[in-house]
């Protein structure tokens, strides 16, 4: 396989894993925003931090509000990461690898991109968000659907994994890194009606409410949400199950190549170092830098990768 | 009673032979069923993204090639005529390449003069000495048919560089498969899905000599924003080949090699969908970032095969097209079985004062152009239009060729009020390996949808139906 379309394949479902995390973003700042009557530009510009577009938001708009923080996450061209942007650069991605795509596939990813095309020309009002939002997490279903079912499993599958499940971990994170300190074990939280909005937010953003009630029961706890987002190895966003994706699917192109470069044991040593642990030792050594640790570890795993399969020049 | 012939109505109104299916079936069917399969096929090509991008527009605009669900049909007799003619030019051509890269037997014979080879843009003198692997050099080719009578087809113009539109003659096919399977059971209609297994195993035939066991063969594209991008992704995809552009690709060792997940792989065989201007850098047009530098160094080693070679751009020139009738002659020794359009070289200054004093009723065309761009339409060109090229013509007289304006033959389309003929013209396409010649029975229709137009090009709003050539 060329490297530039290893490239592709590991970017386009970085792109498409993007455009659901930022939906569910959307989904759950529109939620908090309803929920709470006070302060929901505070809660917007958390949405927009965690998704990583808050400085080019402030760098066209002087204050944070709905409607522009909507549209800035939605579909402005002047965002590289807003959901129309990263279904357009998945398209594009997924039309370089054509050739490495399933006709299903392919077809789905395309039809992703014309619906939000045709579906963002103009602004999103409120009544249509829902809709839209929805639009959205269907086609990510599709197109994961479509992959599951119609890709044969080799190293072409291997880089579409590894994408997806880098971008996931990263997402996972970056909510973590932007909420820890509503999971931090404070004097103050005492499971007010307050926390409890905020904690069922965090549950929201990574669409584990359910999940998490059948492993833990009604009771939201802090550190049980921090365990089942960080360690829990069966929630499919948790960074656990993550990285031991990302694991897996590394060591299957080390089987197939028969040769396997630095990446390959910087994803056991990136597990061993954050994931083969108890919750406990989490917070002991500090939930806000436990997370930072890990993001700047999984980036640097990413650049290798890219490196070790001649993504480029 | 119209002036044009029409493909599948006599003059009263009675169904040509070829079409006796086609004409019973369509009268049987429903007008508003055959509308919504239509939009139907419409639908699947957009979601296949079976679209072209224009150029000069918004950024990556793509579109549709509108599809009309009418098919072309051509009989078994005259299929067998055009084959045979199809086939003496494709060989002509060949030869000369091979001459006037060598020893340019035709020039010093007095038929072709110097200066339209040596003073030729297309003309590339890197290529003087050269022998492809299996003296091949126009590996794929699309010849440009019109038709004017039951008897009467000419050939518009070759196209030896890099032809496109084969995608949509399998694409069409395969729409027509899934919406008309009756059609299909009650017709014989000969196959054209095998031209990407003959495309592959003709280019791989030609691989050189240094290619170990089973040659790789890849797909050079200019990337995703060219226009014909999607048929160089179905291609590749189709014959199971790696989709390569410039930047994948480096030389290693005295090869072309592609960089892969695993390393540097060599390529045997390069089906370039680039102009020769961009394929080296080193060699050419030194700011292409579409090319590899070094590769012209490389094929002249004998290290790989480009298909098309480079160089061949001079066949299909509109000045040198004026030649094919000597070409064939002088080649084959025999009288050409397909005819030219009559052509005046403005180069000529006889025949430049015909065509200025007749410019309102030829087709003028630039030389060196093609998409139906830089050319003008008498007939249907206004004053103002008309005085603006007579004195691009005065200017560089050498640049433009004249022809007269044909009577193109028309086949209906499917319209808003029915059956509605339009001018279609056919492009065959064509393999030339040292195996042999393989002509796919089909081809692309292009037809033009606006009443009375006689621009048949994709990017001037034409369209294209599905090509039958029936069996015995």
């Amino acid at each position: 396989m060329l490297g530039k379309t290893a490239g592709g394949l590991f970017w386009m479902s970085r792109y498409l894993e993007r455009a659901e995390n930022a939906a569910r973003l959307l989904e759950t700042g529109q939620r908090m925003a309803l929920t709470r009557t006070n302060n929901s530009a505070e809660e917007w510009g958390s949405v927009l931090k965690t998704a990583g577009v808050l400085d080019g938001y402030l760098a066209k708009y002087d204050e944070v509000a709905k409607d522009n923080a909507i549209d800035w996450m939605l579909r402005d061209a002047d965002n590289p990461s807003s959901i129309r942007s990263v279904i357009k650069l998945a398209r594009d991605n997924a039309r370089l690898v054509r050739t490495a795509l399933t006709h299903d596939v392919w077809s789905a990813v395309n039809s992703t991109w014309m619906q939000i095309d045709e579906g963002m020309k103009r602004r999103v009002n409120e009544r249509d968000l829902p809709g839209t939002l929805e639009l959205i997490r269907q086609q990510a279903a599709l197109v994961r659907g479509a992959t599951l079912g119609t890709m044969l499993r080799n190293d072409i599958f291997d880089f579409t994994r590894i994408g997806t499940f880098v971008e996931r971990a990263d997402n996972t994170g970056r909510i973590l890194d932007v909420k820890y300190y509503v999971l931090l074990p404070t004097a103050f939280s005492v499971g007010s009606s307050l926390d409890n909005i905020q904690w069922e937010s965090i549950l929201r953003s990574v669409g584990a409410g359910g999940g998490y009630r059948m492993t833990h029961g009604q009771k939201t706890r802090p550190s049980d949400i921090a365990q089942f987002l960080i360690l829990d190895q069966r929630m499919p966003r948790s960074l656990h199950f993550c990285c031991r994706k990302i694991q897996e699917n590394l060591s299957y192109l080390k089987k197939d190549y028969g040769f396997a470069g630095p990446s390959c044991e910087a994803s056991n040593t990136l597990f061993e170092k954050y994931l083969d642990l108890r919750i406990s030792d989490v917070f002991e050594s500090g939930l806000h830098e436990y997370i930072q640790d890990f993001l700047t570890d999984l980036g640097n795993l990413s650049r290798q990768i890219e490196i070790d399969y001649r993504f480029y020049e | 009673m119209s002036e044009f012939f029409d493909e599948m109505f006599n003059g009263d109104g009675s169904l040509r032979g070829p079409y006796e299916e086609i004409g019973r079936w369509f009268n049987t069917e429903d007008a508003s069923r055959l509308r919504a399969k239509q939009r139907e096929a419409e639908e699947v090509f957009r979601l296949t993204g079976i679209t072209f991008n224009v150029y000069g527009k918004a950024e990556a605009e793509e579109r549709l090639i509108p599809f009309d669900i009418v098919p072309r049909v051509i009989s078994a007799r005259e299929w067998q005529r055009l084959e045979r003619g199809i086939e003496q030019r494709v060989r002509a051509i060949n030869a000369f390449l091979h001459d006037i890269y060598h020893r340019q037997e035709i020039v010093r014979a007095g038929r072709v003069p110097a200066e339209m080879i040596a003073g030729n843009e297309a003309f590339l003198p890197q290529m003087l000495g050269v022998s492809p692997p299996g003296q091949v050099y126009t590996h794929i080719v699309g010849v440009d048919l019109v038709r004017t009578g039951p008897d009467e087809f000419f050939v518009l113009e070759d196209n030896a560089r890099t032809p496109s539109g084969v995608s949509y003659m399998l694409e069409n096919r395969e729409t027509m498969l899934k919406m008309f399977p009756e059609l299909f059971s009650a017709t014989n209609v000969r196959n054209v899905s095998d031209y990407p297994r003959n495309l592959r195993r003709s280019l791989a035939a030609c691989a050189p000599a240094c290619a170990d066991g089973e040659p790789t063969v890849a797909l050079l594209t200019p990337g995703i924003y060219n226009s014909a991008y999607y048929e160089h992704a179905f291609l590749a995809d189709q014959m199971a080949v790696e989709l390569v552009e410039g930047h994948d690709l480096r030389v290693v060792d005295g090869r072309v090699c592609m960089r892969t997940t695993r390393g540097y792989t060599p390529i045997d065989v390069l089906y370039r969908r680039v102009d020769d201007g961009f394929l080296d850098p080193l060699n050419f047009d030194p700011d292409s970032a579409l090319g590899v530098p070094g590769i012209l160094d490389v094929y002249r080693a004998g290290g790989i095969t480009i298909a098309n070679a480079p160089g061949t751009g001079i066949a299909d020139d509109k000045a040198i097209y004026s030649y094919m009738p000597e070409i064939v002659e002088f080649y084959t020794g025999e009288k050409p079985l397909l005819q030219n359009v009559p052509t005046w070289r403005c180069s000529d200054p006889e025949s430049l004062s015909f065509v200025l004093d007749n410019l309102s009723d030829l087709v003028v065309k630039e030389v060196h152009g093609s998409g139906g761009y830089g050319m003008l339409i008498g007939p249907t060109a206004n004053k103002k239009e008309i005085s603006a090229f007579r004195a691009k013509l005065k200017l560089r007289p050498a640049n433009y060729i004249a022809q007269p304006t044909l009577s193109l033959s028309t086949v209906p389309i499917f319209s808003r009020s029915g059956l509605a003929p339009r001018h279609v013209d056919l492009r065959p396409f064509v393999l030339v390996s040292p195996e042999g010649i393989n002509i796919t029975p089909g081809g692309l229709t292009r037809v033009a949808l606006k009443k009375g137009s006689l621009v048949v090009n994709s990017s001037q709003g034409g369209g294209t139906k599905d090509t039958w050539v029936l069996e015995d």
